[in-house]
């Protein structure tokens, strides 16, 4: 087991590097020159090609590019991105907060998701094939073609215009947590639910099963071993569904104007404010390695077969 | 005195139709070995599971079964999975997936013999350890908490051969026991599988199609090729003198293996 | 052919097949088609209810609603489409010459394929759209440059799976080149792998662009776009809520189209999930799968 994790992180530090590599190059090739967009932003009134050298000069940017490149990465790590072209702050304090919002909502619509697919799936599975299960599989298919949006919409219109139960948009209590966490949350159980329910199904068939039932052993300790092998594969959805969630809140934190890092980038992009663009891509994208890392290790632990393989 | 008769068994898949087992009968005494052999495919396991009432919701089955004069078709699952165990037991052809893989092997042992024993955890453990060093597997205790994966095939394989020690069923059922594992395991599987036979009056179906085992260990032979039986005979008779085209066809194929196996060992021994 | 007849015999999937077939017919011929023109204002129509003349009714400019999910199709699901073939066709080649060749080159387009699927897809889309700014052609590109690692991945395992079978390593034995062996041998076989996985992603590339597209990042107004659509209607969500029913049902109806034919296609090209227990679970496992190939 400890191979193992030692194994995984010292795969993620190449990609990490790799990650943060792209993310620079990608941003350097932004068509506005940095000095320039900097001089912009304190409001120089004359931009002369003069000032524009010497801005060169005191920020490196004269500095061979792999150069640039390992002052940018030092700088990152200390969390230290810059300051924003547009605001007048720098980007770690517009970038940090917005990201942990972004967060928040990501690991309670996790639970959300694996609370309720277990359970339909649990459900369905013992079920299979009667009335219930055809309902819930049905509902739920249709609901992973619901684009999130559009979703959104229909729940702010009626519990929040119609029924006037919840807040219509912003992070303010837990109520305001509700309808971002629903939006989020259904497409994704309509996929992990039938994934258990399958996982159930399959074990159903496994020689355990059978050899379980041919020594005796009541129904109901059958069920809790099939369920046993079908939980981890519900722990491994709960991992990876963390950082699937986390790149994608975007239009959630958009319809319900979440002050998360997806609003954030938005409005970065239709203001230009490039560092602001570059720490978020460079955060989301570690963070999304970083999970699945974690991820991977969680799922590893849970399998017997990784954890007592003490080569 | 007749242990278990089957009579006129039929199994059908219910989506296709299709007749998986067709019309098939035989008995079995108490302590004796019957074997039943045919090329894969031809419904051998489906038929034992057919006795046990396990195979899958999608196939359909029809005919009697008696175990010791109880009529197996006309009892509920209830009284079925009482039966199952106790009296009624099947080990199958892989160990390795025959254990719940996330849990050690004595889950597995304990829940069965706390099913039909009122037995203490202790007096379990302690009867396990004597019947898996009856079966020559050493370090019993430490056995038991491995995890499936970490023991091979022919231990497992062992394992489930104790568990039918201490519970004594009167029906052992044996599903290929040898098929997944390497010569040597074989050989001790077979090996246990027969003392069983000497210390138990259980009576052993045993599913095969190497004919070199059936030889050693059953007292009667049961020919299957597409869900039929094609023909059933003491062992000794159906050896010597084989009746069905197909039985002489399975002994001739393996006689032609073995001397083939001769000659190689031969060839290479002049080398 | 066998496939094709599965396919025939599958009533839903047959079903979705020809739908799919005839919305994007109707967005090939929609001049043709249309009532009117999707771009023409007309402030005294502002929010008409639908009538025998605009069927769907207008929107907050007067334009026609119909005509305007008409010439919709087209950025929503043909450009889609097109990129999806596009990603398909470089991930099948990187993957071809990965599986097939295996050695170093399969190390290089392996290592790029995991820093690809490092970045969550939205995250790169933003990237790119920053630099080239908006627009739809943009998120199609960013799109392209993603997809192909993971169609990649996926092809390279299929297609290693087969360089193994015998009667390849027997071609490659007598010598045959190796471009016959691939066009010969291992396309073929591979198809029904590729087909499946690239129909299974249909679904979800509609949503996550007309997500964008949402979010203003995609098609430029006034063009219409049926995320677009939505957009707009957002902006009177409260007064005209009626607005975002169109756009938001066809995406809905289309996406669950081919979500169906991509399932019907998997039991076609494998008929012993036809059993109805494994087909139910088959495919979302698959995307699950898919997605953690995604995630690693
Ligand atoms: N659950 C099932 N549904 C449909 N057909 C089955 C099922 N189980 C087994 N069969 C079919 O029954 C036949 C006999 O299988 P089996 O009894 O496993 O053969 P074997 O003699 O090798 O043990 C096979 O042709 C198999 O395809
Ligand atoms: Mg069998």
């Amino acid at each position: 087991m400890g191979v193992f994790i030692v194994k995984r992180i010292l795969i993620t530090v190449p990609i990490l590097l790799a990650v943060s590599f792209l993310t620079f190059v990608l941003i350097s090739f932004s068509p506005m020159e940095p000095a320039e967009a900097i001089l912009r932003a304190q409001e120089v009134p004359v931009i002369t090609d003069e000032l524009i050298e010497q801005t060169n000069e005191k920020l490196g940017l004269n500095k061979p590019f792999i150069i640039q490149y390992i002052d940018w990465l030092m700088d990152c790590l200390q969390l230290d991105f810059g300051d924003s072209y547009v605001k007048n702050e720098s980007v770690w304090q517009l970038v940090g907060p917005s990201f942990f919002n972004t967060l928040k909502l990501t690991v309670v619509s996790s639970l959300v998701i694996i609370l309720f697919s277990v359970l339909l799936g649990v459900i369905c599975a013992l079920q299979e094939g009667k009335i219930i299960d055809r309902i819930l599989r049905t509902v739920l298919f249709v609901l992973t073609a619901v684009p999130t949006y559009w979703l959104g919409a229909i729940l702010i219109l009626f519990f929040s215009v119609k029924l006037d139960l919840l807040p219509t948009s912003g992070m303010s209590g837990m109520k305001s947590y509700i309808l971002p966490v629903i939006a989020t949350s259904l497409g994704y159980i309509g996929i992990y639910f039938r994934t258990i329910r399958s996982a159930m199904l399959n074990n159903l068939n496994e020689d355990y099963v059978i050899y379980g039932r041919s020594s005796g052993l009541s129904e109901k300790k059958i069920t809790m071993h099939i369920l046993r092998n079908s939980l981890q594969v519900s722990i491994s959805i709960f991992c990876m569904s963390i950082p699937i969630i986390l790149g994608g809140t975007v239009v959630v934190e958009n319809v319900f104007a979440w002050p998360g890092i997806g609003s954030l980038s938005i409005e970065a992009i239709l203001s230009r404010d490039f560092p602001v663009i570059q720490a978020y891509v460079l955060i989301v994208a570690v963070a999304f390695v970083i999970f699945n890392m974690i991820s991977d290790i969680l799922n590893a632990a849970l399998n017997p077969r990784i954890r007592n393989d003490n080569s | 005195m007749k242990i278990l008769e089957v009579k006129n068994l039929n199994v059908w898949d219910i989506h296709t139709g299709r007749i998986i087992v067709h019309n098939t009968s035989f008995k079995l005494e108490e302590g004796r070995c019957l074997a039943i052999v045919g090329e894969s495919g031809s419904g051998k396991s489906v038929t034992c599971r057919a006795i046990m009432k396990l195979n899958k919701r999608s196939l359909q089955q029809t005919g009697e079964i008696f175990l010791k004069n109880e009529g197996l078709h006309q009892l509920s699952e209830r009284q079925m999975r009482r039966k199952r165990g106790k009296h009624l037991y099947m080990i199958l052809q892989n160990g390795m997936t025959a254990f719940d893989p996330s849990c050690v092997i004595k889950v597995h042992l304990q829940e069965t013999l706390q099913t039909h024993f009122d037995w203490k955890e202790k007096e379990i453990e302690q009867k396990m350890i004597q019947a898996m060093e009856s079966v020559n597997l050493k370090n019993a205790k430490e056995l038991m908490h491995k995890y499936p994966h970490q023991l091979s095939g022919g231990m497992l394989q062992r394992i489930m051969i104790a568990l039918a020690l201490v519970l004594e069923p009167d029906v052992l059922i044996a599903d290929e026991p040898t098929t997944a594992l390497d010569t040597i395991s074989q050989y001790e599987v077979v090996e246990q599988l027969m003392k069983i036979r000497q210390n138990m009056k259980s009576a052993i179906i045993f599913i095969s199609h190497d004919l070199g085992i059936v030889q050693k260990i059953a007292d009667e032979v049961l020919v299957m090729k597409d869900g039929e039986v094609v023909e059933q005979d003491d062992t000794q008779t159906i050896f010597v003198n084989p009746q069905h085209e197909y039985t002489k066809y399975l002994i001739n194929t393996r006689r032609a293996l073995s001397d083939n196996f001769k000659n190689v060992m031969r060839e290479s021994l002049y080398c | 052919m066998k496939v094709v007849k599965n396919l025939y015999r599958d009533k839903l999937g047959r079903a979705s097949f020809i739908f799919i077939l005839l919305v994007m017919l109707l967005g090939v011929f929609a001049p043709f088609i249309a009532p009117h023109d999707p771009l023409a204002v007309d402030m005294k129509l502002r929010y008409a209810a639908p009538s025998w003349e605009y069927l769907l009714g207008n929107d907050h400019l007067g334009r026609d609603i119909l005509s305007r999910m008409l010439y919709g199709i087209r950025p929503s699901i043909l450009w889609v489409f097109v990129a999806l073939i596009l990603s398909v066709c470089i991930g099948a080649i990187m993957g071809f010459i990965a599986g097939y060749f295996r050695g170093n080159v399969d190390a290089i387009v392996m290592r790029i394929c995991d820093v690809m699927l490092s970045f969550p897809i939205y995250v790169i889309t933003i990237a790119i759209v920053a630099i080239l700014g908006p627009g739809l052609g943009n998120i199609l590109i960013a799109f392209i440059l993603m997809k192909w690692a993971w169609f990649a991945r996926i092809i390279r395992t299929s297609v290693m799976q087969y360089v193994e079978l015998d009667y390849v390593k027997y071609a490659r034995a007598i010598g045959r080149s190796h471009i016959h062996i691939i066009a010969r041998h291992i396309l073929p076989v591979t198809f029904s792998d590729i087909a499946v996985t690239a129909s299974s992603s249909m679904g979800s590339m509609i949503l996550q662009i007309s997500g964008l597209s949402f979010l203003g990042l995609g098609i430029k107004a006034p063009n219409p776009e049926w995320g677009m659509m939505l957009s707009e209607a957002r902006e009177v969500m409260f007064t005209r809520p009626e607005l975002m029913i169109a756009p938001g049902v066809a995406i809905v109806i289309v996406v669950l189209a081919f979500n169906f034919l991509s399932d019907s296609l998997q039991v076609a090209l494998n008929p012993q999930l036809r059993k109805p227990k494994n087909r139910s679970g088959l495919k979302p496992f698959k995307t699950v799968l898919n997605e953690k190939e995604v995630a690693k």
